[in-house]
């Protein structure tokens, strides 16, 4: 139900996040920053989702959970956060690309 | 270096412990243990040395891991997020019993009388009840708030009398539960607020505080006087102001209360605020360099130590309690996640997780005064907490 919600709201934020940035899309962020966005997510996403990414306060981050969701939705959830929640907009730590990014790595099963 | 290789041999001595007939007794009063986040290990520390003794590994997911002591100090029961529970013999440095006692965990409390520990989870949402000796399952309280609705569980805290007192994220509310007969739970249901993030019980024992997420405020309930219910106090906190984004929830175990005030995170601010706890009123607001996370009084209570969540996780303001204000400012490392004082708090122990480090520091001088290795160290614990009500 509230999920439904959250997707449709959802939906309009990608196009303002990734909007601006679409010709860039298919760009990854370089290896050492890689290696920076994994601890990143490993250590402080972790604290909410657990460092398995099994899920804490908040849900799990695993493929499973994860591969019904365009990664740019993803993405726009990580940059904005979702109000009313704890999850909280990641944009002062990541740019879209390196969310967009985050997202395909989550939806792959997140790297060590 | 001398006292390391002592150790290496105390502890292989503890290994095989049959073979060594002359391992020397020695108490637990000065040990402990830190937390490895990342690999399923804690090292076992000792405090009086400054050093660690020890390394136990095998359990599981330590993200988010907290533990409690036995009342003689000699074991502690780690809580992992997997829901994991592991009882270590903290003299023979090794693992008594290891239950797995639900998918996903946060955190544990041991009863009054050190007979009872017991479990809090988020999936399933509720508490669970083990024998301390054995971890044998004696009882469950699910948190289902509604027919098929089940809550996180968080802020769960010892009370005198057998019970504990936790907070239902999802459902806003506080659950006492008082387990004198151990295999028959009776809970009672109060109201709190939106999102309660976690709770704490004052060291008397008397008053449950559950931290509001969703609203402004902070749930209270008089465990003297039930019948009353809880009642919400600082709600004017934050009106007309806006809230930082909280990139890691405060936690209010192992917070602070020195001279008949409260100093408790403010939850999306960079303030510590200060609360009589006599009326339970706001007194004042101590500005500080980031969102507060940890904030813990030394055991004597003139200082506060304060660390923060992302940006600012490097840093520690220490607040003297007798003026109000930080009265000294810190950047030991990278991501200083947790902090323990010593039993009677002449030294601080601070993990600093991104340095791989733990580092000692005098809190009269401010000035380091021993490190040790460690990987990614989260949660620092000593046994001193073994006979403190709510730890
Ligand atoms: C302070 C706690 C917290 C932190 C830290 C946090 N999250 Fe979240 N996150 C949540 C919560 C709670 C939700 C669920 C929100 C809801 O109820 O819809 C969530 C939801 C999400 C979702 C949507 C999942 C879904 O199934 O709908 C994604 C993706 C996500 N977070 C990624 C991240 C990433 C990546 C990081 C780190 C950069 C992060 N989160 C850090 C609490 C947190």
């Amino acid at each position: 139900m509230r999920r439904t919600v959250f997707a449709l709201a959802g939906f309009l934020l990608p196009l303002l996040v990734t909007g601006a940035h679409a010709e860039e899309g298919a760009s990854e962020p370089e290896s050492t920053r890689q290696q920076a966005l994994v601890h990143l997510v490993r250590q402080d996403c972790g604290a909410c989702h657990g460092l398995r990414l099994t899920g804490g306060l908040g849900p799990p981050l695993t493929p499973a959970s994860l591969e019904k969701w365009p990664p740019e939705l993803l993405a726009a959830t990580i940059v904005a956060g979702r109000p009313g929640t704890p999850m909280p907009p990641w944009r002062q730590f990541l740019t879209d690309t390196e969310a967009v990014w985050i997202a395909r790595q989550l939806q792959q099963g997140f790297p060590e | 270096m001398k006292t390391k290789s002592l150790w290496r041999v105390l502890s292989l001595c503890a290994v095989a412990l049959a073979g060594c007939q002359h391992a020397p007794l020695r108490g637990t009063g000065d040990l402990g243990l830190v937390i490895e986040r990342a690999n399923g290990c804690v090292t076992l520390v000792d405090t009086t040395a400054r050093q660690a003794y020890g390394r136990v590994c095998g359990m599981g997911d330590l993200s988010h891991a907290s533990a409690v002591f036995s009342r003689d100090g000699r074991y502690a029961y780690v809580f992992g997020r997997d829901g994991g529970l592991t009882k270590l013999d903290l003299l023979e440095a090794r693992i008594e019993r290891r239950v797995i006692q639900s998918g996903n965990a946060i955190g544990g409390a041991i009863s009054q009388n050190g007979r009872i520990v017991v479990a809090q989870n988020y999936t399933p949402g509720g508490i669970k009840a083990f024998d301390a000796d054995t971890l044998a399952p004696i009882a469950e309280v699910a948190a289902e708030y509604a027919p098929g609705q089940l809550s996180k569980v968080v802020g769960l805290a010892d009370a005198p009398g057998q019970r504990f007192a936790y907070a239902l994220f999802d459902a806003g509310e506080i659950w006492v539960s008082d387990f004198s007969n151990p295999a028959h739970p009776a809970t009672q249901r109060f109201a709190a607020g939106r999102q309660p993030y976690d709770g704490l019980v004052t060291p008397d024992g008397r008053h449950y505080l559950a931290g509001l997420f969703g609203e402004d405020g902070v749930a209270l309930l008089d465990l003297w006087r039930l019948g009353d219910g809880s009642r919400k106090i600082l709600p004017q906190y934050g009106e007309h102001e806006e809230k930082r984004p909280v990139f890691k929830m405060p936690h209010l175990r192992g917070w602070a209360l020195a001279g008949g005030k409260a100093y408790l995170p403010a939850i999306g601010r960079h303030e510590v605020m200060v609360v009589d706890t006599a009326t339970w009123r706001e007194l004042a607001r101590i500005p500080v360099r980031g969102q507060p996370v940890f904030v813990m009084a030394r055991p004597d209570g003139r200082q506060v130590w304060v660390n923060f969540a992302l940006p600012d996780n490097g840093k520690i303001d220490v607040i003297d309690t007798l003026r109000g204000e930080v009265e000294h400012r810190l950047e030991p490392g990278r991501a200083i996640l947790h902090l323990e004082f010593t039993p009677r708090g002449e030294e601080v122990w601070l993990s600093a997780r991104d340095d791989g480090k733990v580092l000692i520091y005098d809190t009269a001088r401010f000035a380091r005064v021993g490190e040790m290795a460690v990987d990614s160290p989260s949660g620092i614990f000593f046994t001193s907490r073994a006979h403190r009500i709510g730890f």
